[in-house]
């Protein structure tokens, strides 16, 4: 048996599987929102550090892309949550058994514990015999799950458990209730009252008629008193309950460790599937990306900011998707263009890819190659405060200053918008001063910036425009296209919008 | 157990939909008159005899159960109503004593339904009494079937079951709950059984099973509300079977009252016609196919009950005849007859009796009526518009033998246009087997269906006395050129004089 865990083949160290804080670059990326609404319907599982866990071997992303792959066979997903379910019960019980406080009651909800979680395991095993499955995940879980339903000591508690529910399924007594005393014997085949009080009005019967019947309060519990006639009931039926005390203390540990383990690592994929599920049905396509630790040719074709398109599904919006690739020595993607064009979103999208795909997960895009990095590093401006301009500026290039510090060749960088709120000048200098940095160290990065000199500092940058439409130039594409900056024809065309070109000018003077 | 007085074998159903003209129908015809008449300014009168009147039969049997059923009251007026007053009394005493079935607890439901269910059992026997001591008195189908059902249903036997129920829901003995072991071994299936009893073989058995006991200390105010609250689980199921009998018992007086109300209100009818000293008589119906129309006397009952006083009837024969075409003068009585027809053939359709000496009609599958309106004040369309949209919700209902009454119909634009678009309407409905009633001053249109010497067609005219005067009384004769406008003219410009 050497199936581990499904999301790490072999054996991997507790500390290397889950990372109990968010890296520093989420908020920067709304990666934040993004696994926020993931793991939104999962918080027992408590799947977040998996997912603040990248991983840094290719074999491990393949791992997860065979299971992730195969779970999206509707009929596997539909076993893997009927699983799920049935354990949720089980945790839930087992929550319950611990505090109840009368034995015949706690017995008798632990019995439902370990019923659910045979009902579970058989099912599960069940199903998954008559799977195709290919992944080496799921062959390994496989193989474990049945060697263990076929072990004598899963048979025994499986024969035990039904032993039990079948004999107290027998039981059937009646109480009688006089001012506050209380009888309890077994029951001797009394008739229905209630049948033969309605028998006798039935005659008067015009139609149908509101059924009058009370919803009482049933919650799951027992007072004092139903526990007294239970013990009653006990001592009716002594076989049938000193049966169930010696079950219970038998089968105290019945949960098997492995299969606690799997049934949370497991909803990793089933919760990143069901968040895809739903932007696939807006039209949204994802990829299972090629990933290099060496090449840094990167490309993404229908690539989009998930986390933006979440919220847009939700609204019915339009989602527009752009594609980006660097070739040979191109290492640098310079955005430039429109404000509220979709720089900063195709700068986040550029970061959301490396990022899921670092995880082992499906990526926005039709088809795309993304490379493996040690580590992702963003500067995004924050907020701005004119008060404190020099401060900023200085704080700015400290940040920056550290970046460039801990970076190696193999990281990612994404800049956005730095050095706005100073003069044209220092921008200029700084930026290009930053830029050569980062040509020097071969890093990939993405530079959204207004300064279009940065586009064409050396053949390892290249330039993407954020565009609008050429009949309305107010009206935005959030198109990002390959193409040289030129700052102009925007400007120009936003002249034209105030009416202020040379020809309205005129025209507004004459008129 | 069903009073079917309004029909051999159905309840008369008061949810059932007003036709779709309905008001059109009591505006043209003022059923209101005649329905306040009826109900006396009881509202649940008037609801009951709306429906009745306006959803009527279509078939001389049933139309004759109804009659023979009303004869019955006529004859027994007092016995009826004292009937009548067993379900009024029912909802009057739930009102006074607040009687209800909607508590939070089965216990307090219990305790409604038992209350009212004693409320009914004295009801009940009373209605029995009238059977025993009234029952030969009646002679139609519909009463004779209704007292013998009480007879039977509502022996001594029965109520003296019925008491003895009663007195057990009283749980002297205890509340003795059956109940098995669901999920976490808490009670499920908690079933009401009976108290005692046993076969011999249950006595041998219960020997042998022993019975535990315990008690709830008096101090133990948590145990007793957990107490409480499985003795209510126990009597949930009989609290609300013994609720849904009380509605069983309430909704058959309801039904009851509901199928008289119609009788009571032809007696409140009756009583007033006949004080005035109007005749009535009960109508023969004949078959939807054939075409009859003979009376004699036939008045328009609303005026004779806006009047207050004997008023003129028409004699009349329009038998084999489809289209009964009438003109003459001004305020002649020509509205008025055009309303005697409509109201007869609602009244006789639902069973009642007719304001005429004698009447015979055959049935129509609906009536409908077709009226001069006054301008549209929201000035949403014109008139002639408003006339012919009118006119085109009526053909989306209409059926073949139906019947149409129009009055001064079309004239809204020139007499040339007015009586062409009529004409070919008219037409229209005569080929599709309709019957058509037709008040017209259009000259040209009655004119125009005169001279086709139809035999299927009549023409009646207002009277005009020589001198000017006006007798009310349609009489057989071809259309004028001149409605006597001229008359009224000097009528209301030498009054004073």
């Amino acid at each position: 048996m050497n199936f581990q865990s499904i999301l790490f083949e072999g054996y991997v160290g507790l500390t290397e599987r889950e990372t109990p804080g968010e890296p520093a670059f989420f908020v920067d990326l709304n990666l934040d929102q993004v696994i926020d609404s993931i793991t939104a319907g999962f918080k027992e599982y408590n799947l977040k550090p998996f997912f603040y866990t990248p991983l840094h071997d290719v074999d491990a992303i393949l791992y997860r892309h065979e299971v992730m792959q195969e779970l999206e066979d509707a009929t596997l997903m539909g076993s893997i949550r009927s699983f799920a379910d049935k354990m949720v019960i089980v945790r839930r019980l087992l929550g319950l058994v611990s505090k109840l406080d009368f034995q015949n009651h706690r017995e008798g909800w632990f019995l439902e514990a370990v019923t659910s979680y045979c009902e579970a395991v058989v099912s599960l095993v069940q199903e998954l015999s008559s799977a195709h499955l290919k992944s080496r995940g799921l062959l390994a879980f496989r193989e474990y799950i049945t060697f263990y339903a076929n072990s004598e000591n899963f048979s025994l508690l499986q024969m035990d458990t039904k032993k039990n529910k079948a004999a107290l399924a027998t039981v059937k007594y009646c109480f009688n209730i006089k001012h506050s005393t209380v009888k309890v014997r077994k029951y001797e085949g009394e008739t229905d009252y209630s049948v033969e009080v309605a028998g006798i009005f039935e005659k008067f019967k015009q139609g149908a008629v509101k059924d009058y019947k009370i919803k009482l309060y049933e919650g799951s519990g027992m007072n004092h008193v139903e526990a007294q006639i239970l013990d009653f009931v006990a001592e009716l039926y002594p076989e049938i309950f000193t049966g169930l005390h010696h079950y219970y203390a038998q089968y105290s540990h019945f949960l098997d460790e492995t299969i606690r383990v799997f049934d949370r690592e497991i909803q990793f994929y089933v919760a990143y599937l069901k968040h895809l599920e739903r932007l696939k049905h807006a039209g949204l396509k994802f990829c299972y990306p090629q990933i290099s630790r060496t090449d840094k040719e990167v490309f993404d074709e229908d690539g989009f900011d998930i986390a933006l398109a979440g919220k847009l599904v939700s609204e019915d919006s339009p989602i527009v998707r752009n594609d980006f690739y660097l070739k040979d020595q191109e290492r640098i993607i310079v955005v430039s263009g429109p404000n509220q064009g979709g720089k900063t979103t195709f700068a986040r999208t550029f970061g959301q890819l490396h990022y899921l795909a670092s995880l082992g997960c499906p990526v926005p895009g039709k088809k795309a190659r993304l490379f493996l990095f040690d580590r992702i590093f963003t500067h995004f401006e924050k907020e701005e405060n004119i008060k404190n301009l020099r401060g900023k500026l200085q704080d700015d290039l400290v940040r920056i200053n550290d970046i460039l510090t801990q970076a190696t060749p193999n990281s990612i960088i994404i800049m956005n918008e730095i050095f706005t709120s100073t003069t044209l000048n220092d921008a200029v200098f700084l930026g290009k001063k930053i830029m050569e940095r980062i040509i020097q160290l071969d890093m990939l990065c993405v530079f959204v910036t207004f300064i279009d000199e940065l586009a064409s500092l050396s053949e390892k940058t290249i330039s993407m425009v954020s565009t609008v439409v050429p009949e309305n130039p107010a009206l935005r594409t959030f198109k990002i296209v390959r193409k040289p900056a030129d700052g102009l024809a925007y400007a120009i065309s936003i002249a034209e919008k105030y009416r202020l070109t040379y020809d309205g000018l005129k025209e507004r003077i004459h008129s | 157990m069903k009073a079917f007085l309004m029909y051999p074998d159905q309840d008369f159903d008061l949810q059932q939909p007003l036709p779709a003209n309905e008001q059109a129908l009591t505006q043209d015809l003022e059923l209101n008159t005649l329905l306040n008449a009826m109900a006396r300014g009881d509202k649940f009168l008037y609801n009951v005899d709306q429906k009745a009147l306006l959803t009527g039969l279509y078939n001389p049997d049933s139309i004759r159960y109804r009659q023979n059923v009303l004869k019955d009251c006529l004859k027994n007026p007092s016995i009826v109503r004292e009937i009548y007053q067993i379900p009024i009394e029912s909802q009057d005493n739930k009102q006074k004593f607040w009687m209800g079935l909607y508590s939070s607890t089965p216990g307090g439901l219990l305790y409604g339904g038992l209350e009212m269910m004693r409320m009914f059992v004295g009801l009940l026997k009373r209605l029995k009494n009238i059977a025993d001591e009234h029952a030969g008195e009646f002679e139609s189908e519909g009463f004779r079937r209704f007292f013998a059902m009480i007879q039977k249903e509502l022996d001594d036997e029965y109520f003296a079951i019925v008491q003895d129920h009663l007195k057990e829901l009283r749980f002297n003995r205890g509340v003795l709950i059956s109940a098995e072991l669901g999920k976490g071994n808490e009670g499920i299936h908690y079933t009401l059984r009976k108290q005692g009893k046993q076969n011999l073989r249950q006595r041998i058995e219960a020997l042998k099973s022993p019975t535990y006991t315990f008690y709830i200390d008096p101090r133990d105010i948590g145990g007793g509300r957990a107490l409480e609250e499985l003795r209510e689980k126990g009597i949930n199921q009989v609290a609300s079977v013994m609720a849904q009998s009380a509605d069983h018992i309430d909704n058959f007086l309801k039904m009851l009252r509901i199928e008289l109300a119609f009788y009571i209100g032809c007696l409140n009818l009756y009583e007033q016609l006949t004080q005035m000293g109007e005749a009535v008589s009960f109508p023969q119906p004949v078959a939807l196919d054939e075409r009859r129309h003979a009376f004699q006397g036939l008045y328009d009952v609303c005026l004779a009950l806006t009047m207050k006083q004997k008023i003129v009837g028409n004699d009349g024969n329009a038998d084999n005849k489809d289209l009964v075409m009438i003109t003459g003068a001004n305020q002649g009585g020509k509205s008025t007859f055009l309303r005697s027809i409509g109201l007869a053939q609602l009244m006789m359709q639902c069973g009642m009796f007719t304001p005429a000496d004698s009447f015979c009609a055959n049935i129509c599958s609906g009536l409908f009526t077709h009226y001069k309106r006054k301008e549209d004040p929201t000035m949403k369309s014109g008139k002639l518009d408003e006339e012919l949209k009118r006119m085109s919700e009526i053909v989306d209902q209409i059926t073949p033998n139906s019947m149409v009454l129009f009055n001064e119909s079309f004239a809204a634009t020139n007499e040339r246009e007015g009586s062409e678009i009529a004409r070919q309407i008219t037409h229209a409905l005569l080929d599709e087997g309709i019957k058509v009633f037709y008040v017209t001053h259009l000259y040209d249109l009655a004119h125009s269906f005169h001279a086709k010497k139809m035999d299927n067609a009549i023409f009646l005219r207002a009277e005009r006395k020589a001198g000017g005067g006006r007798s009310y009384k349609l009489f057989e004769g071809e259309p004028l050129q001149t409605s006597y406008g001229e008359d009224l003219y000097h009528k209301v410009f030498t009054s004073g004089d």
